[in-house]
């Protein structure tokens, strides 16, 4: 004979655990750590190799040198360079209270990155089970994700930058941690094949709320051909912001952050 | 996750976790009516999972660390990431020689986290001197493994 039994939501009694709660509470840290950000934007593209972080450290200086308060968040925990690109050394990550103070470039950027923390030139090492490690790994590396959101002390900004590894899983994530989907600024290189692979990028962002800002087309004049930046740009009615050359001037990622601030 | 006592119909109340070091993880819960209790048993991969997701199956009384999982997790992080490896336990805390040599044992990435959590968890209950009992208490108490 069959057991009557509850099932989980008709049992309503106090639960210490509160699994439920400590996820709402996470939830909560994210969003009262980001309530002085004016707009966290996500640099995003379906491909790898097209210069994300080049393009946000140089958008990142920019919007600072302009009075822009801004700050990056590297979500490449697994090849991380912002500090790099942003010449910023290497030193002790202070304390504040309950958070964790970011890196500051000469710029003025503010910024958070695992490079700040690992050992050189070691990748990223999580204590766990060797066999079936990508059944946690992800889960763990989401959670870097939401610590690097809610525990450093970020401020006032009126831009996070929020540098993402090529593909979708940490768009993913920053969406599910976040009060609201974030913009989005994509990247390609001019061929077809990043045409098609940050297509979908761009699709998966536009399908989760999220505004796209526009496109940079990076490596122009170089030995890639093809015209993703104006095809995509047009496909999804956003602006091209801009065309960088190969060996592009600094000041070209001014005009970059006036029309991606006009964008938004 | 949740345990109903089928007898009673009455929800299981979380009692005790046990943390043995080999990555698995025991927790009791106790039915508030007939009294019997039964025992979650996690293998490695399972309590990996939990804590990936940054909480803790029974709960925690004390506030999570800047970083909490970030430092708990990562096995590659340098030895000076962090200026807080000599943070003060707070007033009217000491730590015993023992607890020190222990503390000393645990990798300078996290260190300074894991006083600061120990420190917290024996001011919270009016301890005066930390321990190597009082840090097996905290860590079966807050779910510290690995810690």
């Amino acid at each position: 004979m069959p057991l009557n039994i509850r099932t989980y939501h008709d049992l309503t009694e106090p639960d210490r655990s509160g699994l439920p709660g400590q996820i709402a509470a996470q939830r909560r840290r994210v969003a009262a750590r980001l309530a002085g950000v004016g707009r966290v934007v996500a640099v995003m593209s379906g491909k790898g190799g097209v210069g994300k972080s080049f393009a946000t450290a140089g958008l990142g200086r920019a919007l600072a040198l302009a009075g822009r308060t801004t700050g990056v968040l590297d979500a490449d925990f697994n090849g991380p360079t912002i500090p790099a690109l942003l010449h910023i050394p290497v030193a002790r990550c202070a304390l504040r209270n309950d958070a964790i103070e970011p890196a500051v470039s000469s710029d003025g950027v503010r910024c958070f990155s695992m490079a700040l923390l690992l050992q050189d030139g070691r990748p990223l090492g999580f204590r766990g089970p060797e066999a079936e490690s990508h059944v946690w790994r992800e889960t763990l590396e989401a959670a870097t994700l939401r610590e690097f959101l809610a525990d450093v002390a970020w401020g006032t900004l009126d831009r996070l930058l929020v540098d993402l590894p090529p593909g979708i899983q940490r768009f993913q994530e920053l969406v599910d941690l976040l009060p609201a989907p974030p913009a989005v600024l994509t990247v390609t290189i001019p061929t077809a094949e990043s045409r098609d692979a940050v297509r979908r990028a761009m699709q998966f962002a536009q399908e989760r709320g999220a505004q796209l800002l526009g496109v940079v087309e990076n490596m122009v004049d170089g030995p890639f051909a093809g015209d993703a930046g104006e095809a995509l740009a047009g496909e999804f009615r956003v602006p091209l912001l801009a065309r960088i050359p190969w060996h592009p001037s600094p000041d070209v990622w001014d005009g970059v952050a006036r029309r991606m601030q006009r964008a938004s | 996750m949740k345990f109903l006592c089928v007898e009673c119909d009455r929800q299981m109340v979380f009692e005790e976790r046990q943390l043995p070091g080999d990555g698995t993880l025991a927790a009791a819960f106790r039915c508030p009516q007939c009294g019997r209790a039964v025992g979650l048993l996690t293998n490695p991969m399972e309590t990996q999972l939990v804590a990936s997701l940054g909480v803790k199956i029974g709960g925690t009384t004390i506030e999570p660390q800047p970083l909490e999982t970030v430092r708990g997790m990562i096995t590659t992080g340098r030895d000076d990431a962090f200026a807080d490896g000599t943070r003060d336990p707070g007033p009217g805390i000491r730590w015993s020689t023992a607890a020190e040599e222990r503390l000393a044992r645990v990798p300078n990435f996290v260190r300074g986290m894991v006083k600061k959590i120990y420190a917290d968890y024996a001011k919270e209950r009016g301890l005066v001197e930390i321990t190597p009992a009082v840090m097996d208490s905290a860590r079966s108490e807050l779910g510290l493994e690995g810690m």
